[in-house]
């Protein structure tokens, strides 16, 4: 290359067009990206990495690859409440007060057998404990210790009907309040349903789970994020769509645009 | 990089003895032309939505998890003062510095102020929304990994790795050499100009086979489902936190190379070095000796 010894009045202006593009192209890719994303078929292209992952990681991790369980000394100091930490209906309230003596979790939809499971009922059902880590789509993570009965030995009571492809969790807390108030919800496929270390927990650290973080019962989906791991649960619906519920997307984060595959 | 090692356009010979005669050399396959243009794209949208997923949680630890007891290594915060004043504050291993304007407190495009770790210019998108900033992550994160893909597998085959990228035992001895010369300026002309120096094949190779493949795979490593694959795997990074830690840490290593390569293509010939990027051709310059002067060799 050429070696330039004095600057000439033309390398000069070269230079100036150069900061000025440079400081423009940020600007520019901003806007161009926001411009793109108010469009309606490229968040539909975007959201073909969402689509990627979740066949990729499907296929590597099967059915059953298990999360990485800790020891005691993993665990954090206290496990972090996140979300809503204390449901301000009054039902939820009344049954707060009550220990959560009258309640009982519903389960309907597409299964053989309903039922109706009072917590004692729950709790006299095969138990798995573990020490797993939450990891909070935000970024932060904490492992706590688990106890709850396994999804699959509900699932294998119940008796899912053949079309049934998902299991909707209904919970007792909202977003937004008044008339803007949205329930809490959550789904998952029946390969997570039937997974091991799918549980609803009513134990956290060797004490009885409290409200912050979900009293009495709440799911653990060890392979996804922290907002499938649906707190106050009510109700486990079974559907073959979950295109009715909600605004359609599989949870109430899913309906503000989260991926409904929370595994990455 | 000759990827050929053949010149289109031979000096001319018609040209006048005494002047500095160039000629256009083929430089840059037509793969590697586009395989370096869609890097540009994503690492731009990596970064960009990258930081913006960092901005939901603008602290870094080092463990298995956030909570385990010690403090995060980096936290940006914006501090609230009576009255309703705001700071921005980086802290860095317990040194806190004020970034008050640039980090934890920065103004956005319309004079408003915006109490986030990374200011919004810096952004994908430019309004916080983590929902938005992991749509475009996960996409461009797949197209940076099945380009890399591309690239190592195109570069194995043609023999681009192992003739243009590869240090010879010259190159090695050449290294002292090569850093007096990037200290000074000095660019190599005629036909040193056609190959890469060794600074700059340790460089790429270090990008290509050490922070690439770091930052993949501490990305994969804050995954919960790709955890499950191989239990326990990513203790290799010390836990995911310190994964998450690590990926942020080689994303900057990542801007300082691409910084580092844009100053040396600007003072080395910014417009035949983008030329070249784009039609593969690349002006060498043969130096002018007395020789040549003589005889006008071709």
């Amino acid at each position: 290359m050429r070696r330039q010894l004095g600057v000439s009045p033309q390398a000069l202006a070269k230079r100036r067009f150069l900061t000025r593009l440079l400081a423009g192209s940020s600007a520019a890719v901003l806007a161009g990206c926001d411009r793109l994303a108010n469009t309606a078929w490229f968040p539909g292209v975007l959201s073909a990495g969402e689509t990627l992952s979740k066949n990729v990681h499907h296929a590597l991790g099967g059915r059953v690859s298990m999360a990485q369980e800790f020891k005691p000394e993993d665990m954090s100091p206290s496990f972090r409440g996140n979300g809503n930490t204390d449901p301000d209906s009054a039902d939820y309230k009344a049954m707060a007060a009550n220990n959560f003596g009258d309640w009982k979790l519903v389960v309907d939809g597409l299964v053989e057998q309903p039922a109706s499971l009072s917590l004692a009922q729950l709790k006299a059902m095969p138990s798995r404990t573990q020490i797993t880590r939450h990891d909070c789509v935000e970024g932060w993570s904490a492992i706590g210790k688990w106890t709850g009965v396994p999804l699959a030995a509900i699932m294998a009571q119940v008796k899912p009907k053949t079309n049934a492809r998902f299991v909707v969790f209904h919970c007792a807390d909202n977003f937004g309040e008044g008339k803007d108030a949205t329930p809490y919800y959550e789904s998952i496929d029946m390969d997570d349903a039937n997974h091991p270390q799918t549980i609803l927990a009513y134990g956290l650290n060797d004490q009885t789970l409290p409200v912050t973080n979900g009293a009495p019962l709440r799911l653990r989906v060890e392979r996804q994020l922290g907002y499938k791991q649906a707190k106050y649960v009510m109700r486990l619906e079974l559907v073959e769509s979950f295109a009715a519920i909600g605004d359609g997307n599989g949870g109430y984060w899913e309906d503000q645009g989260y991926q409904w595959y929370a595994g990455i | 990089m000759p990827a050929s090692a053949t010149s289109e356009n031979p000096p001319n010979p018609a040209m006048q003895p005494g002047k500095p005669r160039s000629y256009l050399y083929f430089r840059h396959t037509l793969p590697v032309r586009i395989l370096h243009w869609i890097n540009v794209l994503s690492l731009t949208v990596l970064l960009m939505s990258g930081l913006m997923i960092f901005n939901a949680h603008p602290a870094l630890n080092w463990g298995k998890s956030s909570y385990n007891g010690k403090p995060p290594v980096l936290e940006i915060t914006t501090r609230e003062f009576g009255g309703g004043k705001q700071i921005g504050v980086l802290s860095v291993l317990g040194h806190e510095v004020e970034t008050t304007g640039w980090l934890g407190l920065s103004k956005r495009s319309d004079g408003s102020l915006s109490a986030v770790a990374f200011p919004p210019w810096m952004t994908i998108p430019g309004n916080y929304s983590l929902a938005e900033g992991r749509s475009w992550h996960f996409f461009f994160a797949w197209l940076l990994v099945l380009n890399g893909i591309a690239y190592v597998l195109y570069g194995f085959f043609s023999r681009h790795l192992q003739r243009d990228l590869l240090p010879t035992r010259l190159d090695w001895r050449s290294v002292g050499k090569s850093i007096r010369d990037h200290i000074r300026f000095k660019h190599p002309q005629g036909d040193e100009a056609k190959r890469y120096n060794v600074l700059q094949k340790l460089a790429y190779l270090a990008v290509i086979f050490g922070l690439l493949p770091i930052i993949i795979l501490a990305g994969w490593a804050m995954s919960p489902w790709l955890n499950s694959l191989w239990p326990g795997w990513v203790d290799l990074f010390g836990g995911r936190q310190s994964a998450r830690t690590v990926h942020f840490i080689v994303a900057w290593l990542l801007v300082g190379f691409v910084a580092i390569h844009v100053f040396e293509v600007i003072v080395s010939g910014l417009w035949n070095h983008l030329r070249s990027m784009i039609t593969g051709r690349y002006r060498i310059q043969e130096p002018v000796t007395p020789a040549a002067k003589e005889t006008g060799h071709a």
